[in-house]
């Protein structure tokens, strides 16, 4: 359980980095190592070079921009979790992140690193999906945009050349006020959930759902968004018999089987996850709109 | 044909130098170079929680670090907690005192992580002090002497501050 040997490199700006990687395909970015390092321990990867980002302050920083939050590649999931313009723009991310491992993992663990190893039950990949966030990325010779629809280009494999690195991600804001809810289920707190749920919603003067994005993770290689169920509560109030039916939709997602679930396991804990998700937004949502008598927060 | 450099830390107050293969984690630094073995292993790859060390006052798992990259940086293992030769911290204290531990494998993963969670949060519920070690196993106590050792720590803390 030792890393095989490489050459290690610590260039301190994106530049250099990219240079490094740049013809070089046997080369591994070091973000945070909470994936990589186990990975390297275990041999599933034997790199010839291993090019530590951590010294690159560019790639810190979390800036609210005109319609959301830009969020640099490096920024550890810990600022993040402690971040109050986090909290404000993005209460799903600060609900989420919270099941992101451990304390011990979330000091070190970082944005970046979680977008680029696509672990398809990850939880900020599964916010990047609700929140329809674009992914900044970088080559030797020049940059680009993905969008998070685009981006998962298979099971643990973003749709990225193996000379690019994710520099940062854009969460676009939802108004003021949105209810949001993410829920996940796995044997322990902080292990890798075998499903996991976000929804973000809007309701209107009525207190019909007027805005709805519903993910669920962990089922399929990546995060899916479950159009089905949002079309169907488009106009809709958000009663139980409603998230449910809703809920019930999620079951057709193409589910993966292994040592931990059944794909009709998983298909279950779809229908269940996402329901959770959507009460949890819809009463906070609700909350703030006075339709209802929900208070808007809670854990 | 190995990728070596020098690497400075500075561990429980102590400045160490030496010069290492880049490979080595921060775990067999500590332990096969500096000869600190208080720090465990118990899977090597940041399942476990026993390699827990604080870093700049921060938890984090040193067998997910390479040497090289504690560079500069501030370390603090089981080693650098008690207040002196003959006085624990109230921390170790109080697992003593609550038969917080068996083995003792899992010990210096779960006074790391508390120490840093009890300076966050000083006046924690019993479940935030569950959340807090989820990241630690332990195969001996049950967890119940764990959590009371550091609730009762809690109290000891909030006593003297
Ligand atoms: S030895 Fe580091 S987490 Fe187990
Ligand atoms: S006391 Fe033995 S593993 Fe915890």
């Amino acid at each position: 359980m030792k890393p095989p040997p490489f050459t290690y490199h610590d260039p301190s700006t994106v530049a250099e980095a990219l240079e490094l990687l740049s013809g070089n395909d046997n080369a591994r970015l070091l973000a945070g190592g909470q994936s990589l390092m186990p990975m390297l321990a275990m041999r599933f990867v034997l790199p010839d070079d291993v090019i530590d980002i951590n010294n690159i302050a560019e790639l810190s920083g979390i800036e609210v921009t005109g319609g959301g939050l830009r969020i640099g590649a490096m920024t550890r999931q810990r600022d993040i979790e402690f971040s109050d313009v986090v909290q404000q723009h993005c209460p799903l991310m600060r609900e989420a992140i919270l099941q992101v491992g451990h304390r011990q993992t979330r000091n070190r663990g970082t944005l970046g690193g979680s977008m680029a190893h696509l672990d398809p039950s990850a939880e900020l990949p599964t916010v990047a999906m609700a929140t329809d966030a674009t992914i900044h990325v970088a080559s030797a010779k020049g940059t680009r945009d993905i969008a998070m629809a685009d981006y998962p280009a298979g099971y643990m494999t973003p749709a990225m050349e193996l000379d690019e690195m994710v520099t940062g991600v854009s969460f676009p804001d939802w108004p003021a006020g949105h209810g949001y809810g993410f829920v996940e289920f796995a044997r322990r707190h902080g292990d890798f959930a075998i499903t996991s749920a976000a929804c973000l919603m809007t309701l209107d003067a009525s207190g019909a759902i007027d805005r709805i994005s519903l993910t669920v993770s962990g089922v399929g290689p990546a995060p899916v968004r479950c159009r089905d169920a949002e079309a169907m509560l488009i106009g809709q109030h958000p009663s139980e018999d409603a998230l449910k039916a809703a809920g019930e939709t999620c079951r057709a997602i193409d589910a993966m089987a292994d040592v931990h679930a059944s794909s009709d396991y998983r298909q279950h804990l779809a229908t269940v996850m996402s329901r959770r998700a959507m009460t949890a937004a819809a009463a906070r949502a609700a909350g703030t709109t006075g339709a209802t008598g929900a208070t808007g927060k809670g854990e | 044909m190995s990728d070596r450099r020098s690497v400075t830390v500075s561990v429980n107050g102590k400045t160490y130098t030496r010069e290492v293969e880049t490979r080595l984690t921060l775990a067999d630094f500590i332990r096969h170079e500096l000869m600190l073995t208080g720090t465990h292993l118990g899977c090597e790859h940041g399942v476990c929680g026993a390699c827990t060390i604080l870093l700049d006052g921060q938890s984090a798992r040193s067998c997910l670090m390479l040497a090289v990259q504690a560079e500069g940086r501030e370390i603090t293992t089981v080693e650098g907690i008690a207040r002196g030769e003959d006085e624990l911290h109230p921390l170790q204290q109080a697992f003593m005192d609550n038969h917080g531990l068996q083995c003792g494998f899992c010990t210096p993963g779960m006074l790391t992580t508390l120490i840093e969670f009890l300076r966050d949060n000083p006046d924690p519920t019993e479940r935030e002090v569950r959340v807090a070690i989820s990241g630690n196993l332990c195969r001996c106590t049950g967890y119940q002497g764990i959590v009371a050792a550091a609730l009762d720590a809690a109290e000891r803390l909030r006593k003297e501050a």
